[in-house]
């Protein structure tokens, strides 16, 4: 399994062609509270760097947009209930959604938990 | 508004220092959030909220014939309002449009106002260019304004300027804080009962810390500043009120006294007789927003053809009720509690309900109210 990370601060958990999608702790953080969340539903074609999901806290609403292509396997329906699971658990159980991905060498664009960081730290 | 770089306001360390998060607002950095809006929002609900409101305008406006002079300008009955007292008020442009909206406090022998921080700039060059010469205008630019707001705002800051708790709201007085001069009102823009603070810039640290360190007290970011407001129902200016909107529209009609409505004689007044007279073809509404998902400012209201016939002017979620609310201008037609309201937003349409303001009942302390 192998955790790569967006410059819109996705991170994707990858292993062989399945995937799952989050937002990192950095971008909770920015985002603060957040109050709803609106996961791609199973079955749903996405496309790298196309709009995949909706999160909103209490100032504004952003878009979360797919690392990679491919079609969802899976939304996170417990972000339903409980939204703030992705402010207490933003790279875990705050998942979005996983993916089969339609091509791996879109991988290759993506940073690495230590690139990231120093992505993090320069904003 | 300036867009230049952002000034610094005289609290700015002091609120670094406690873990804010600055972002640029009215042309100046200022706190966002502390702890984060929902716990910030709730606390002053339960408690007490400290806000730093510095970027506000103070103005002092004196001289002779001083009721005559500024009633041309603002549509209050000046005869009305008695020494110690504030009132809503509204700068309007000759179409009737609103320039901005202020508190308006007699002060003895001149008048005290304070207006909001982006648009202090060209409220002063209007009445400057409105005002007579024997007038004089002074923006105490070397002021802070403090806002302690919530339920025990009384007991926290009648420890430190015994005698505020005597104030009723929409009434001040001049207060020993700690051996600190402080212009006090109850007053403030949460709906909750509470107080706000002015203060010379070079007493704000000292005046911030004391009040911190009471119990009840929270500091509170802007980001729960406009959820509270938006749940009190208070329009927030450049966003539900501008220029191009009437009081009459924004369901403001209270800040026109009635002396006013009939005698006219204020920037717009032909306009707004007509309204109040004849009706407004927009009004301002509060909006329940069915299901989770908030719905911003900029989001369309529409009838069932699809057309669009409004818009929402604020819009978020409440933390006091859990779920998303908003303000926007609707049809007259439209206006009406309980009618069913289509809102299209990001693509897709939400499904509302006009309900009356504000959505979380406001605590004031009022005169010969009871306990």
């Amino acid at each position: 399994m192998t955790i790569y990370y967006t410059r819109e601060h996705e991170w994707i958990s990858v292993e062989g062609d399945s995937a799952t999608v989050g937002i990192t702790d950095f971008a909770q953080a920015q985002l603060g509270d957040i109050v709803f969340v609106d996961v791609p539903a199973a079955g749903t074609q996405v496309t790298k760097g196309g709009e995949a999901a909706v999160v909103e806290s209490v100032k504004a609403a952003s878009d979360v947009y797919a690392p990679v292509s491919g079609q969802v396997s899976e939304g996170n329906a417990a972000l339903e209930a409980d939204p703030s699971l992705v402010n207490s658990a933003a790279e875990t159980d705050g998942w979005f959604f996983k993916l089969t991905l339609s091509d791996n060498h879109e991988l290759s664009g993506l940073m690495s938990a230590e690139e990231y960081k120093t992505f993090c730290d320069a904003q | 508004m300036s867009d230049g770089p952002e000034q610094t306001l005289p609290l700015d360390a002091w609120h670094r220092a406690r873990g804010a998060r600055m972002v640029p607002f009215a042309g100046y950095l200022m706190p966002i959030q502390y702890e984060g809006i929902i716990a910030e929002h709730r606390w002053t609900r339960a408690s007490a909220g400290l806000f730093d409101v510095s970027h506000m305008g103070q103005l002092i406006i004196a001289g002779d014939d001083l009721d005559a002079a500024l009633e041309a300008v603002l549509p209050a009955d000046l005869s009305l309002l008695k020494d110690g007292r504030l009132r809503y008020s509204l700068l309007l442009n000759d179409e009737g449009g609103v320039v901005d909206d202020l508190m308006v406090t007699r002060r003895d022998d001149h008048f005290y106002l304070v207006v909001n921080g982006a648009t202090k700039h060209g409220d002063i060059a209007h009445l400057r260019a409105r005002l007579p010469d024997a007038v004089d205008l002074d923006h105490l630019t070397g002021h802070a304004l403090l806002a302690l707001q919530g339920p025990k705002a009384v007991d926290a800051l009648a420890r430190l300027a015994p005698g505020v708790e005597a104030l009723t709201f929409m009434t001040g007085g001049a207060f020993s804080l700690a051996e600190t001069a402080a212009w006090i009102s109850r007053s403030g823009y949460t709906g909750e009962d509470g107080f706000e603070i002015s203060i010379a810039a070079e007493d704000a640290e000292s005046v911030a810390d004391l009040l911190l360190a009471q119990p009840e007290v929270k500091p509170i970011g802007l980001g729960a500043r406009d959820s509270l407001r938006l749940e009190a129902g208070l329009p927030l200016y450049g966003h539900d009120l501008d220029e191009q909107t009437t009081p009459i529209q924004a369901d403001l009609g209270f800040a026109i006294s009635r002396r006013r409505k009939e005698q006219g004689g204020f920037p717009g007044a032909a306009r707004i007789q007509h309204e109040l007279a004849n009706g407004a073809i927009t009004r301002r509404v509060g909006l329940a927003v069915l299901g989770r998902q908030p719905v911003r400012e900029g989001a369309l209201v529409i009838d069932a053809e699809g057309n669009e016939v409004g818009k929402v002017t604020s819009g978020g979620f409440s933390p006091m009720l859990e779920a998303p609310l908003a303000m926007g201008y609707v049809p007259l037609a439209m206006a009406e509690a309980g009618t069913a309201i289509r809102l299209a937003s990001r693509g897709k349409i939400f499904e509302a309900k006009v309900v009356p303001m504000p959505f979380v009942p406001h605590r004031y302390q009022r005169k010969g109210a009871a306990k």
